[in-house]
């Protein structure tokens, strides 16, 4: 045969893999309101940038009559590409071929592709729809899923793994995105559980749809499994996009630097804070008053939302956010939040991205249900991940910082490395009228009007403990610093703080609360 | 090197001021101070605490009444049999944890039940 047969037979060979599971199946992907997974990964990745590997893998089962059936690609793509210029590994399961089920070879595609990104030292995005394992291949198939769990842990801090639901994922599948840093879901696509429906129906009685059960909505807003949701397809790459930029390619590295921009001008940071401690802000402003260009990219947008995580830059360089929310439940931390922050911190930390904590709160929830719930434990993770982390952490305490949320709040006593604060912060135990409370019961109770003495007394602890200086005089605050100068000192911070050494002791690893 | 930055398509810091004006707030209450702030449907649904009652006798798995092993009426010792319940696959027996007489049974054999019903009451 001549070359020129040869590279024939190798384009009509390519041309037949390609259609996937055929027009039929494509069809139907199609009436699903999906994109097909080469679709989705051309549509992710820079014009032409993808190239695929093991296109002509097939699978070795032999019962059940599957020696006589072909599964292209055994329902995976994978393969090598670039998203704004930066290397990327990726694989996307392909529905159309028996429903992107997970067989040995579908699972050795994908440990291989995540080997390469483990070897390259480059960003892993994995684009789940599949209807889970191929119960035909019995227990190779949990082995392929187990390989899978292992290599996200193995890779976990290492290089950015990123997840993306675009289909059902069920079962044992759900860890491996639950493993990873960031998950993706659509909106009415999405579909994650441990159990479906029908076993929840004839095991519990309870009756549930899908949707209701593991839909995007719920993993964005109860759940907190997923970190960003968006309404199509093609929103949740162009975020997928976006959040590429903000990260660096593995943990040796930096995210690549941004031209410096100033913040719009009608982010007016010294008009967004109302005096009043217990009037509510968006805190969001503040960041946005801030950062460059005023953009602040957030994830976990809608769960836990009495706390404020996500990305900007400073003078080009990103940065993590940790904020407190005096718009919801007025910024208290609780058992979600406190997950929410404590694991953007170990992420920021893990991939040297410097953190803000920009601090206002009434303190830790109270509640029974919160006690009960765990609020020690699930507190307890904040102070770890605080303490823990080696990127430089710079603070502003913006207004209230009460008791176990002003040590939490990446304080001083945590080592901060720079700890400013607004002239209306006020840092103490608690709060004016519960420290008046019981710190003058006996002058209240015993005076002719109770309720006159209480409020001169509540003024009077005002005036002496709730302002910023009584920690200054201790050094706990660095300085004492307008709104607007806090672009330029977080700028200088970030500055000084560029060969930055903190040296932990020597430990296999530590026991963090989780 | 530098790469290229995305244009910012979030909202203005007015615009934002108008939603803030819209919004209505509830008051919420931390250690005597009353802040005003929004409130999670999290927060508002969650489970207010009652002293449990031993009286009272709720389920704690759901599952299929298969057979109620008492009557109104009876007076029972602790470890006494009081049903058994098919869940996750398996009969169950369930045993009284106190002493008693049984005032009130609010189950039916090979009635389903959720989990949190109200069983039975003692008096």
């Amino acid at each position: 045969m001549s070359l020129k047969r040869k590279i024939l037979e190798l384009q009509k060979k390519r041309e037949k893999v390609l259609q996937g599971g055929g027009e039929k199946a494509i069809e139907k992907q199609v009436a699903m309101g999906k994109m097909t997974a080469r679709e989705r990964i051309i549509t992710l990745l820079d014009e032409n940038s993808f190239h695929e590997y093991d296109l002509f893998v097939e699978h070795e089962a032999r019962d059940f009559n599957m020696d006589k059936k072909i599964l292209h690609g055994d329902g995976v793509i994978i393969g090598t590409g670039t998203i704004f210029g930066a290397p990327i590994c990726i694989y996307a399961q392909d529905f159309t071929v028996a429903g992107g089920s997970l067989g040995l070879m579908h699972a050795r595609k994908i440990t291989k592709i995540m080997d390469h990104a483990m070897k390259m030292r480059v960003p892993i995005i994995g684009i789940n729809d599949s209807g889970g394992a191929r119960i035909q291949e019995g227990v190779n198939s949990l082995a392929g899923y187990g390989e899978i769990f292992y290599r996200n842990t193995t890779a976990s801090g290492v290089i950015p793994q990123i997840s993306v639901i675009l289909g059902p994922c069920a079962g044992g599948a759900v860890y491996s995105p639950a493993l990873t840093d960031f998950v993706f879901v659509v909106d009415k696509i999405s579909k994650m559980f441990i159990t479906g429906p029908e076993v929840i129906k004839t095991v519990l009685g309870e009756e549930i749809s899908m949707e209701d059960l593991g839909g995007a909505r719920v993993h964005s807003e109860i759940t907190g499994n997923a970190h960003f949701y968006a309404e199509s397809e093609i929103e949740c790459f162009d975020k997928i996009k976006e959040l590429i930029t903000y990260i660096p390619w593995n943990n040796g590295q930096k995210a690549r630097p941004f031209e410096p921009k100033d913040p719009k001008p009608e982010f007016k940071i010294d008009e967004i804070v109302p005096g009043n401690p217990k009037e509510p802000y968006d805190v969001r402003d503040v960041i946005r008053g801030i950062t460059d260009g005023s953009e602040f990219f957030e994830i976990q947008e809608l769960w836990a939302r009495n706390i404020v995580i996500g990305f900007g830059r400073i003078n080009g360089e990103t940065v993590g956010f940790v904020c407190n929310q005096p718009l919801v439940l007025a910024g208290v931390l609780d058992v979600d939040c406190s997950d929410k922050a404590a694991r953007f911190i170990r992420y920021c930390d893990a991939f040297n991205i410097p953190i803000v904590t920009l601090v206002d709160l009434p303190g830790y929830l109270p509640g029974v249900d919160q006690e009960h719930a765990g609020v020690i434990r699930h507190g307890a993770k904040v102070l770890y991940a605080y303490s823990e982390a080696t990127v430089p952490k710079i603070t502003v305490i913006l207004r209230k910082a009460y008791g176990g949320g002003y040590i939490a709040m990446n304080s001083r006593h945590l080592n901060a490395d720079f700890v400013f604060a607004w002239p209306g912060a006020e840092i103490a135990v608690m709060g004016p009228e519960g420290a008046a409370n019981i710190i003058f019961r006996k002058e209240i109770m015993s005076a002719k009007d109770p309720e006159k003495m209480r409020k001169q007394k509540v003024k009077e602890y005002k005036q002496k403990f709730a302002n910023p200086y009584v920690a200054a005089a201790k050094g706990y605050v660095d300085s004492v610093i307008e709104p607007k100068e806090t672009r330029k000192l977080l700028l200088h911070a970030i500055e000084v703080s560029k060969n930055k050494v903190d040296r932990k002791p020597i430990k296999k690893h530590g026991i963090p609360p989780f | 090197m530098v790469a290229k930055s995305k244009s910012d398509k979030k909202e203005t810091a007015s615009q934002n001021k108008g939603e803030m004006q819209k919004m209505r707030f509830n008051t919420f209450v931390v250690d005597g101070d009353k802040y005003r702030t929004l409130l999670t449907e999290k927060f508002k649904n969650r489970k207010k605490w009652e002293y449990p009652d031993e009286r009272k006798i709720y389920s704690e798995i759901p599952g299929t009444i298969i057979k109620i092993h008492v009557e109104e009426g009876q007076e029972v010792k602790e470890g006494d049999l009081m049903m058994i319940l098919e869940a996750m696959k398996m009969k169950n027996k369930i045993l009284f944890t106190s002493d008693g007489v049984v005032k009130k049974i609010h189950i039916k054999e090979s009635e389903k039940i959720p989990k949190g019903k109200l069983i039975m009451e003692l008096k």
